[in-house]
C-alpha cells in the first residue's frame, strides 16, 4: 500500500482550522489603499512594520555587512562555507547582548549556552524533541497561539494539555489551574514533562507577572518538571510593567546552580522584536548543557543563513543602533495601540489591558447573539466578510471562553489602522441599531477587488494550494 | 549523565541517534585541534573529509560584485528590503522556486522540466531528507539504501523520525552497481525481519564513490519500486558537479519522462545549493516531488526549517541569470575535472588508485593493498595512521557502510592548489616509507584506473579499462594490469 505516513495525512498540522479560512478571505482580497480600498484590512498577522526606516537607514550607513565585506574585504566565501551548527560567534555575542538588553541588562546570558534555529517554529519543536515524546504532554496556559498545535504536537508527537485561564482575573495562572492541568493529562494518561508559556502573551499581549512566575518556578519544582518560556515578543513591552523575564526571578531566588536552574529554557526569534520573520532567525537558551548539546545537534535540520548570522551580528553589535531602535520601537507600538485601544472604546469595545506584543485581546461578548463558540464563529464570519477585518476568534487561540478576538495593530499605517477602527464602530452601530443579525450587510463579493499589487517578485499563491503560512502570531 | 537528567529529557535527545559518534567525525576532530595552513601551521592536518566545492567561488564573486542589487542590503537593492524580511510564506519566493527549477534544467542539460510549484523548500538537503523520511514513513518502517552511503543519512532519515534503514549492500567486484539482486535480498530480509520497507533512497552521482547511475540501472529501480510500491528517493544533491559526459548523468526527472511504467506518486527529488554551488552556509536544500499530497504535506513542514528570505532572494537573482548560470557549469566542471585529473593522477604515481568516477567532490580510494590483513579492523588501523602520520583527514569505507574494508572516500575540491600538491606529497612518501607497498610501477602517460585484481579480470573489464581514461587523453592506452601479490 503505497501511502504516506501518518503524519502525513492527519490533521495536526493544524491547517484546516478556521483560524485559516479568514487568511484565505485576505489573499482572494486583500486591502489596499489606493487599488482595493475596500478589500479586507489583514488585522490577523502579528508583524512588526513599523521600524522598518530604522533597520534601512542602519543599512544605508553600513554598507560592508550590506555586501558581504569585513573592512573592504569580500568575504563571501567564507560565509557561503560556514554552516557549523554552533553558530557564527560574533552572531551569538551580539544576540545574547540584545536580549540582556531587552531584558535592561538585570539578566546576561552565555552565548556557549545559545543554539541557533530557523525561527521560534524550528526552536519550539526542537525542544519538545529533546524533552518529551510519545505518551508525554506539556501543560499551555490557554489561550495560546494557534500554532503551537503544530509545532510542539505534530511531528513529535507530544501532547498539549491546556491551563485553563479565564477573564475573571485577566486571564491570569493560578495555582488551581495548574493543578486542573496535571491532573487532567494523569487522567488521559500523559506524563507531563513541563510547561510552556509565552511572556509577552501571544495572544493576551501582557506581561507575567512576578507573582505567576514565582507560582510557575514554585510548580515545576515540586512537580521536577520543565520550564519553557517563549519570550519572542521580549522586545515588545511599550509601558509598566517593565519585562521581567523568567531568568530575573530564578536569579532573585538564588536558584542558579540549584537543580530547576537547568530545567529552564527561553525560546527568542527576531521575528517579532526586529520585525525579520523572513530571515528564520529562532533560538534556544537553556542553562542545561545536554539540552543544548542535543539541541545544537538538531539544529542542523534548521540552521540559520550564514548571510543572515552575519548581516544581523553587525546589526545587533551596534550598540548605539540597539538602544535606539529599542526605545523608537517601543514609542511606535504604544502610539498605534493606543491607537486602536482608544477607537475600540469610541465602539463600545473594550481591551484586555496590555503592555506588549502587537496585537489586543478584544472583547467582543456583548456582540454575540448568544454566548457560545457557534455565536463567535457567525460573528467572526460578518468581521471577515462583511466588516472586512481578517481578526482572529478566540477560539483558535483555544480561549475557554467565547467572544474574545485578536486584532493586530503593528502591520499597517495608522491610517489604516483608523479606517479599520471605523469599520468596525460602523458595524458595532449597525448590529446594535439592528439587533444581533444585521439583513442589511451582505456579503462583498470579491469578483470585482483588485488583487493587491505587490513587487513583482511577490506573487500569488499558486490556486491549486490554498493553505496558508502561520508562522505569523 | 544522572538517571535523573535521562528521565527528564527525551529518549531522542539522550540517545545517540545524531550519529556523531562515528568515526566519521573523530577525523573532524583531528583537523580541528592541529588544521593545515600553509604559513601558520604547515604540519598541521588537512582536511580532506570534507565534501565541500571550494574551486568556483570567484566566478561567483565576479557575479556578486557585478550585481548589488542581488542583495535587499545594499543601496541598489534595500528597496526590497521590507517585503523581502516579512516574508515567511512556506511557499517561497516565486522567483526564488523559478530560479532553481531554471538551475536544475541546466544542470541537466536542459533534458528535463521541473515545475517551480512542486519545488519545497528545507533547511538544506539534511532538512529535506528528514522531512522526506516524516512525510513518508511511520516509525519503524524502513528505507533501502545502497551501500557505501553518506554517513549523515543515520541520522537525517533515523535520529527523529524512528525509520529504519536497510542496507542494499554493494560490492567492489562490480564497482559497487546497484544490482536487482541485491535489492531483492535487502527487500526480502526486511520483510523476514518484519520491517515495512516504504521507500528506496539513492543517491546520484552517489556520495562516497563520485559515480552516476547508468540509465540501465535507473530503470532497473525505478521497476523495482514500482513492483514492491515503495517510494523511491533520488538525492542528487551532486547533479552539477558532474566533471565529464563519459557516462552522462542521468536524472530520475528523465527517466520518469520517458515512457517508463512507473507511478509517478512515488518519485521525489532532493536537492540543494551545497555542493554544486558551495553554498553549505546558506542552506538552501529543495525537495521536489512528482506527488501533489508529499508536495502538500513538505510545504507545511518546511516551516520548520525555510530558507532565509535574504538568501532566496539573492539565489533567485543569481539563478536566473542565464549567462551566469551556464557559463558557472560548465567552468565549474572544468575546474572539477582538472583537480580531479591532478589527485588522481598523482595517487597513480604510487599505485593507488581510486574507483573510475566522473562526478562528486571526492573520489573513493583503494587502499586495500596497504591493509595488513582485509579487515575493517585493519581498516581502522590504517586510517589513524593516515590521520596521525601522514595528516590528512580522508573517511574510512567504514563509516559509509562499505561492504568490504580498505576504501576510504578523499576529497578534493576543498583546498587551492598548493594545499593539493602537499597533501599529494604526503601521500606520495608515505607510501615509499610504508614497506608493505610495492615498488611503483612508471607510467608512460596519466590515465585514471580501476585496481583491478589480476583474479578477477575478465574480458569485459579490460574493455572497460580501456575507456578508463582522463577526459582529455588524446590516445587509447592499454589498460594497467597490476598482479597482486
Amino acid at each position: 500500500m503505497r501511502h504516506l505516513s501518518r503524519k502525513a495525512t492527519c490533521n495536526s498540522h493544524g491547517q484546516d482550522s478556521s483560524y485559516f479560512l479568514g487568511w484565505q478571505e485576505y489573499e482572494k482580497n486583500p486591502y489596499h489603499e489606493k487599488e482595493n480600498p475596500k478589500g479586507i484590512i489583514q488585522m490577523g498577522l502579528a508583524e512588526n512594520q513599523l521600524s522598518f526606516d530604522l533597520l534601512e537607514s542602519w543599512l544605508a550607513e553600513n554598507p560592508d555587512a550590506a555586501g558581504f565585506k569585513r573592512g573592504g574585504e569580500s568575504i563571501f566565501r567564507e560565509l557561503a562555507l560556514f554552516q557549523d551548527y554552533h553558530g557564527l560567534p560574533a552572531f551569538k555575542k551580539a544576540l545574547v547582548e540584545f536580549m540582556a538588553e531587552i531584558r535592561g541588562n538585570k539578566v546576561t546570558f552565555d552565548p556557549t549556552h545559545m543554539v541557533l534555529t530557523a525561527g521560534a517554529t524550528s526552536a519550539n519543536e526542537t525542544l519538545m524533541f529533546c524533552l518529551a515524546g510519545r505518551g508525554e504532554a506539556f501543560l499551555l496556559p490557554t489561550p495560546y497561539y494557534p500554532g503551537f498545535d503544530r509545532d510542539l504536537k505534530w511531528r513529535t508527537e507530544v501532547e498539549i494539555v491546556p491551563i485553563h485561564c479565564t477573564s475573571s482575573n485577566g486571564f491570569q495562572i493560578t495555582e488551581s489551574a495548574l493543578e486542573a492541568a496535571y491532573q487532567d493529562a494523569q487522567n488521559r494518561d500523559l506524563r507531563v514533562k513541563g510547561v510552556l508559556v509565552t511572556n509577552p502573551s501571544n495572544p493576551l499581549g501582557t506581561t507575567m507577572s512576578r507573582s505567576e512566575l514565582n507560582l510557575l518556578i514554585n510548580f515545576i519544582t515540586i512537580k521536577g518538571i520543565h520550564l519553557i518560556s517563549d519570550e519572542i515578543y521580549s522586545g515588545t513591552v511599550f509601558s509598566s510593567p517593565s519585562f521581567v523575564s523568567v531568568m530575573e526571578v530564578l536569579k532573585d531566588r538564588n536558584c542558579d546552580k540549584t537543580e530547576v536552574w537547568n530545567r529552564v529554557h527561553i525560546v527568542y526569534s527576531l521575528s517579532k522584536d526586529l520585525g525579520l520573520p523572513g530571515f528564520r532567525v529562532g533560538a534556544i537558551y537553556s542553562n542545561d548543557e545536554m539540552v543544548v548539546a542535543a539541541a545544537t545537534k538538531m539544529s542542523s535540520f534548521g540552521l540559520v543563513s550564514s548571510q543572515t548570522q552575519y548581516l544581523l551580528s553587525a546589526l545587533l553589535s551596534d550598540k548605539k543602533f540597539t538602544k535606539n531602535y529599542i526605545s523608537k520601537n517601543h514609542k511606535r507600538l504604544k502610539e498605534q495601540q493606543e491607537l486602536l485601544v482608544a477607537g475600540l472604546q469610541r465602539a463600545g469595545i473594550s481591551c484586555l489591558k496590555s503592555n506588549a506584543g502587537l496585537f489586543c485581546w478584544v472583547n467582543m461578548k456583548h456582540l454575540l447573539s448568544s454566548n457560545t463558540f457557534e455565536a463567535e464563529m457567525e460573528l467572526w464570519k460578518k468581521v471577515v466578510y462583511d466588516v472586512r477585518l481578517n481578526i482572529s476568534p478566540g477560539s483558535s487561540c483555544h480561549c475557554t471562553e467565547p467572544g474574545w478576538f485578536r486584532v493586530c495593530f503593528a502591520n499597517m499605517s495608522k491610517e489604516t489602522l483608523n479606517l479599520a477602527i471605523q469599520r468596525l464602530k460602523d458595524f458595532v452601530v449597525e448590529t446594535t441599531a439592528n439587533g444581533h443579525s444585521p439583513s442589511n450587510i451582505h456579503y462583498s463579493s470579491s469578483k470585482n477587488s483588485k488583487r493587491k499589487l505587490l513587487p513583482k517578485w511577490v506573487l500569488r499563491l499558486s490556486s491549486r494550494d490554498r493553505d496558508r503560512e502561520s508562522d505569523e502570531r | 549523565m544522572t538517571r535523573n537528567q535521562q528521565h527528564l529529557l527525551s529518549k531522542i535527545a539522550t540517545g545517540d541517534g545524531h550519529g556523531e559518534d562515528s568515526p566519521y567525525f573523530d577525523g573532524w576532530k583531528a583537523f580541528e585541534v592541529n588544521p593545515f595552513h600553509h604559513t601558520k601551521n604547515p604540519n598541521g592536518v588537512i582536511q580532506m573529509g570534507l565534501a565541500e566545492n571550494q574551486l568556483s567561488f570567484d566566478l561567483i564573486q565576479e557575479w556578486i560584485l557585478k550585481h548589488p542589487e542581488a542583495s535587499i542590503c545594499t543601496s541598489e537593492g534595500v528597496n526590497n528590503f521590507r517585503d523581502i524580511a516579512i516574508f515567511q510564506d512556506y511557499h517561497g519566493l516565486p522567483e526564488f522556486r523559478n530560479a532553481v527549477a531554471n538551475f536544475m534544467e541546466k544542470s541537466r542539460r536542459n533534458r528535463v522540466k521541473f515545475d517551480p510549484d512542486r519545488i519545497v523548500m528545507s533547511g538544506g538537503a539534511t532538512g529535506a531528507h528528514e522531512m522526506v523520511a516524516f512525510c513518508l514513513a511511520d516509525p519503524g518502517d524502513a528505507f533501502l539504501v545502497p551501500t557505501p552511503y553518506y554517513p549523515g543519512f543515520d541520522r537525517d532519515l533515523r535520529w527523529r523520525t524512528g525509520a529504519q534503514l536497510v542496507p542494499v549492500v554493494c560490492e567492489s567486484s562490480n564497482n559497487f552497481k546497484v544490482t536487482r539482486e541485491a535489492l531483492e535480498a535487502a527487500y526480502e530480509g526486511a520483510q523476514d525481519a518484519n520491517i515495512r520497507v516504504k521507500g528506496l533512497l539513492i543517491t546520484n552521482p552517489s556520495n562516497p564513490l563520485g559515480t552516476i547511475l547508468d540509465k540501465e540501472t535507473l530503470r532497473m529501480v525505478v521497476s523495482f519500486i514500482n513492483e514492491k510500491s515503495i517510494h523511491l528517493v533520488c538525492d542528487e544533491i551532486y547533479a552539477a558537479t558532474v566533471f565529464s559526459t563519459q557516462p552522462d548523468f542521468i536524472s530520475i526527472a528523465e527517466i520518469i519522462q520517458e515512457e517508463i511504467e512507473c507511478n509517478h506518486d512515488l518519485i521525489h527529488i532532493v536537492y540543494s545549493l551545497s555542493k554544486d554551488l558551495g553554498f553549505p552556509g546558506f542552506r538552501v536544500g529543495i525537495v521536489y516531488s512528482y506527488n501533489d499530497a508529499v508536495v502538500n504535506c513538505c510545504r507545511k513542514m518546511s516551516s520548520f526549517g525555510l530558507v532565509s528570505s535574504q538568501t532566496q532572494y539573492l539565489i533567485a537573482s543569481m539563478l536566473s541569470d542565464d549567462e551566469f548560470v551556464n557559463k558557472f557549469i560548465a567552468e565549474n566542471a572544468i575546474s572539477l575535472a582538472n583537480r580531479h585529473k591532478v589527485f588522481t593522477e598523482g595517487l597513480a604515481q604510487v599505485d593507488i588508485g581510486c574507483l573510475k568516477s566522473n562526478a562528486g567532490l571526492f573520489v573513493w580510494m583503494d587502499l586495500r593493498h596497504l591493509l595488513k590483513e582485509q579487515t575493517f579492523k585493519a581498516e581502522m588501523e590504517l586510517w589513524k595512521v593516515i590521520i596521525n602520520k601522514v595528516k590528512l583527514n580522508v573517511s574510512p569505507g567504514s563509516s559509509f557502510h562499505c561492504s568490504a574494508p580498505g576504501w576510504f572516500r578523499v576529497c578534493f575540491a576543498n583546498m587551492d592548489d598548493k594545499t593539493m600538491d602537499v597533501a599529494l606529497t604526503r601521500i606520495v612518501a608515505f607510501v615509499h616509507q610504508n614497506k608493505e607497498t610495492t615498488v611503483p610501477m612508471k607510467k608512460k602517460c596519466w590515465q585514471t584506473n580501476l585496481r583491478l585484481s589480476f583474479s578477477s579480470r575478465r574480458v569485459d573489464d579490460i574493455m572497460m579499462a580501456q575507456c578508463m581514461m582522463s577526459p582529455h587523453s588524446p590516445l587509447p592506452q592499454s589498460p594497467l594490469v597490476r598482479a597482486r601479490n
